[in-house]
């Protein structure tokens, strides 16, 4: 039982993180129809700016603060992902809007590369993993359950903060007028733009948002797993981009459940189906397979369609 | 439902796309210094070199790059292959099997290359090594350790070296497995172990050997796992080895895996010390999250405490590379010089041809040198006859020696 209950919580850790990385591609899905393969390198961006503010500009008495060091990196890395997804946006797709829809694919698997030799070629260090600084309470607390369930503080933040802005996006979205503006967008851009909405502008928001929250998911799995590599982004990308087909793709919400199908199939796979951790990754395609076949729209596609 | 389809479409061709942009290389080509006054009018030949020169694996491949370019701009200064300036030339195989096998084609097709120093990764030679072996180019590895690359898939019972031009000056597994397998149980006390690998040829193997030996000495295997080398999130193995309450883990894979693992154990409440091979010895180990007390073995002696290493570790200090020699330092440096040794005498006064390979590969088999890690021959597999292990334990932040041994069979 305690076993079981331990993989539920790791389950969610890593799907939640998967969530947060998630929206960015189902966001920027719904307004221009691209599947931004980039965006798992805005994630790993975020966890290296992060992480230069703390190095490089923040004094060390304050980094050993984690109430000090956390919103510095939070705010610091979803900046640099917000900066380099507008910038990505501006210069790599905007010129290529009314492109055949392969012409700007093509171009995200440039950026995606780009992005990850830049970092490495520049980033002191970067050939190899980095350390990154906990940037939260250490340690665990353990539920007294069968051997006890241990729960690390840092996943809690995980979960917390990852959840608490996906629903704070679904809420804008639903809520205000520039979700409003999305919505519509997303649903006739030449329409909305006949209704006095300026699509650009929509589109670098959509950017901007997914870029942030891609940055704020880089700087947790930073301070969750304490070492960031250049290949985060491309390794995580690929299953947040499996949960937003999984979710159906363009709705926010399928993006934040299919995260956390992946994160629980994986944790719950590799403990209970055959050939365990060494087949964890091959279930989460298996699923998708499944839901695929029986649901090809995901499980939130098309019948409720709150697309961003 | 139509837009479904085009993603499913899209992330096929997606697919294809990324497998095409990973086959780009990070060439890198060094070419050493001039041969001072010896006599070059015979031209040049060239030492080929394949390790990860980017990537994760990077401190180790380059530390064995700088080595090899020590060695050979050594040779150069001595005028060891007369008439012949010697140039190295490294390739980056990024530890990929395909990549490394992009990178020995390359050098087999050039006429001038004599041997080839490498590869760091067991599963990057499995595909070099039958390359290689095709042109008759010798190829002397300094860190590969899976047995079956001199003695066949089939080492443990009926052994049969697969290529003839391959030799190690690195021990295997089939001793590095046991030999720490002896420490853990005999010397540590530990009787419920759990063993993790990362998949690969050389942490797979590593990881079998150990738990057969450590079975052998009594000691349960409390949870035989594995992760994936890319892996950064362990909390799924650690939960499940958590249940069987071992009082260590041996881990066969390398650093990259094995610090962040040792970090995220003590985070579940896991204050047992984690044990790994030579793939696990590096710098960056603690920093990535290893924990005082870890242990790990390596092939050889430490550098730093034989007498015999100590010009290797003056003149690559007086060389002043930007990277450490790293843990393959000494035995790449042995190696290159092997390979140099047997190039002296198979040339001698004459000309180096493709008519010369023959002759070069029985130099090196009967290889009998004194290098930085001590006395260097071969077997009648290519392995060295130098059984000498070290077993390492994380100090101050930094893997220090504990003890050196010779393996002798339990």
């Amino acid at each position: 039982m305690s076993i079981f209950l331990s993989q539920i919580a790791n389950g969610l850790m890593f799907g939640s993180l998967i969530a947060l990385i998630a929206i960015g591609y189902t966001m920027v899905y719904g307004i221009i129809t691209l599947i931004n393969f980039a965006h798992g390198e805005i994630f790993m961006v975020g966890a290296y700016g992060g992480l230069a503010t703390l190095t490089y500009w923040v004094p060390t008495a304050v980094v050993a603060r984690w109430y000090f060091a956390l919103p510095i990196a939070l705010v610091a890395g979803a900046l640099v992902s917000m900066l380099v997804a507008v910038a990505m946006e501006r210069f790599a797709y905007r010129p290529l809007r009314n492109a055949p829809r392969l012409a700007p694919l093509i171009t995200a698997l440039g950026v995606s590369v780009a992005l990850q030799e830049a970092v490495r070629v520049f980033y002191p260090g970067a050939t190899a993993a980095i350390p990154f600084p906990p940037l939260f309470i250490q340690g665990a607390f353990v539920i007294p359950i069968g051997d006890g369930v241990v729960i690390r503080y840092t996943g809690i933040l995980l979960i917390v903060v990852s959840l608490g802005l996906a629903f704070g996006l679904e809420r804008f979205v639903e809520r205000t007028r520039l979700g409003r503006a999305m919505r519509a967008t997303s649903q006739d851009r030449d329409t909305a733009r006949l209704m006095g909405i300026d699509p650009d502008r929509v589109i670098v928001l959509t950017f901007a948002i997914g870029g942030a929250l891609a940055g704020v998911a880089g700087v947790l799995y930073g301070s969750y797993l304490n070492n960031i590599n250049i290949d985060m982004g491309f390794q995580n990308g690929i299953f947040a981009f499996t949960a937003a087909v999984l979710g159906g793709i363009g709705n926010i919400r399928g993006a934040v459940v299919g995260g956390l199908v992946i994160g629980l199939v994986r944790a719950l796979g590799g403990q209970y189906l055959p050939g365990g951790t060494a087949y964890d990754y091959v279930w989460i395609f298996v699923v998708l397979i499944i839901v695929l076949v029986f649901r090809p729209q995901g499980f939130f596609g098309e019948s409720e369609r709150v697309r961003a | 439902m139509s837009r479904t389809r085009k993603v499913a479409t899209t992330a096929a061709l997606l697919a294809g796309v990324l497998a095409l942009s990973a086959c780009s290389t990070n060439r890198e080509e060094a070419s050493s210094g001039g041969g001072g006054s010896c006599d070059t009018s015979k031209g040049t030949l060239v030492v080929g070199f394949v390790a990860p020169l980017s990537g994760s694996l990077s401190a180790l491949g380059l530390g064995m790059k700088n080595s090899t370019d020590l060695a050979v701009n050594q040779a150069n200064q001595a005028c060891k292959v007369p008439g012949y300036r010697l140039a190295l030339q490294a390739e980056d195989d990024q530890a990929t099997a395909q990549i490394a096998g992009q990178a020995a084609t390359k050098l087999a097709s050039d006429p001038n290359v004599v041997g080839v120093i490498g590869t760091l990764n067991s599963s990057t030679a499995q595909t070099v090594a039958p390359i290689l072996a095709q042109k008759k180019i010798v190829e002397i590895s300094p860190a590969n350790t899976n047995p079956a690359l001199t003695q066949g898939d089939n080492y443990a019972t009926a052994p049969a070296r697969p290529n003839a031009t391959y030799f190690r000056t690195a021990t295997t597994d089939a001793i590095q497995g046991p030999f720490a397998a002896q420490f853990l149980v005999q010397k540590q006390g530990k009787k419920n172990i759990a063993v993790i690998d990362d998949g690969k040829t050389y942490g797979a193997g590593l990881a079998d050997q150990f738990a057969a030996e450590a079975q052998k000495l009594g000691a349960t295997i409390a949870a035989r796992l594995k992760v994936g080398e890319k892996d950064t999130d362990f909390s799924g193995v650690i939960t499940q080895i958590r249940g069987a309450n071992p009082d260590a883990v041996y881990y066969g894979g390398e650093y990259p895996v094995a610090g962040p693992l040792s970090k995220q154990l003590a985070d579940a409440g896991l204050n047992i010390p984690l044990m790994g091979g030579d793939g696990i010895v590096d710098s960056t180990y603690a920093q990535l999250g290893g924990r005082e007390g870890d242990f790990a073995t390596n092939v050889g002696a430490p550098p730093e405490q034989q007498p015999s290493a100590k010009a290797f570790i003056d003149a690559y200090a007086a060389a002043g590379y930007s990277e450490p020699y790293s843990a393959y330092g000494a035995l790449t440096y042995d190696a290159a010089n092997v390979l140099i040794d047997g190039l002296s005498k198979t040339v001698g006064n004459g000309t180096f041809s493709d008519a010369s390979r023959d002759g070069l590969i029985s130099a090196v088999q009967a290889t009998n040198l004194q290098g930085a890690t001590g006395a260097i021959s071969f077997d009648q597999f290519g392995d060295t006859t130098n059984k000498v292990l070290t077993v390492y334990t994380v100090q101050g932040g930094k893997f220090t020696p504990l003890e050196t041994g010779t393996y002798a069979a339990s």
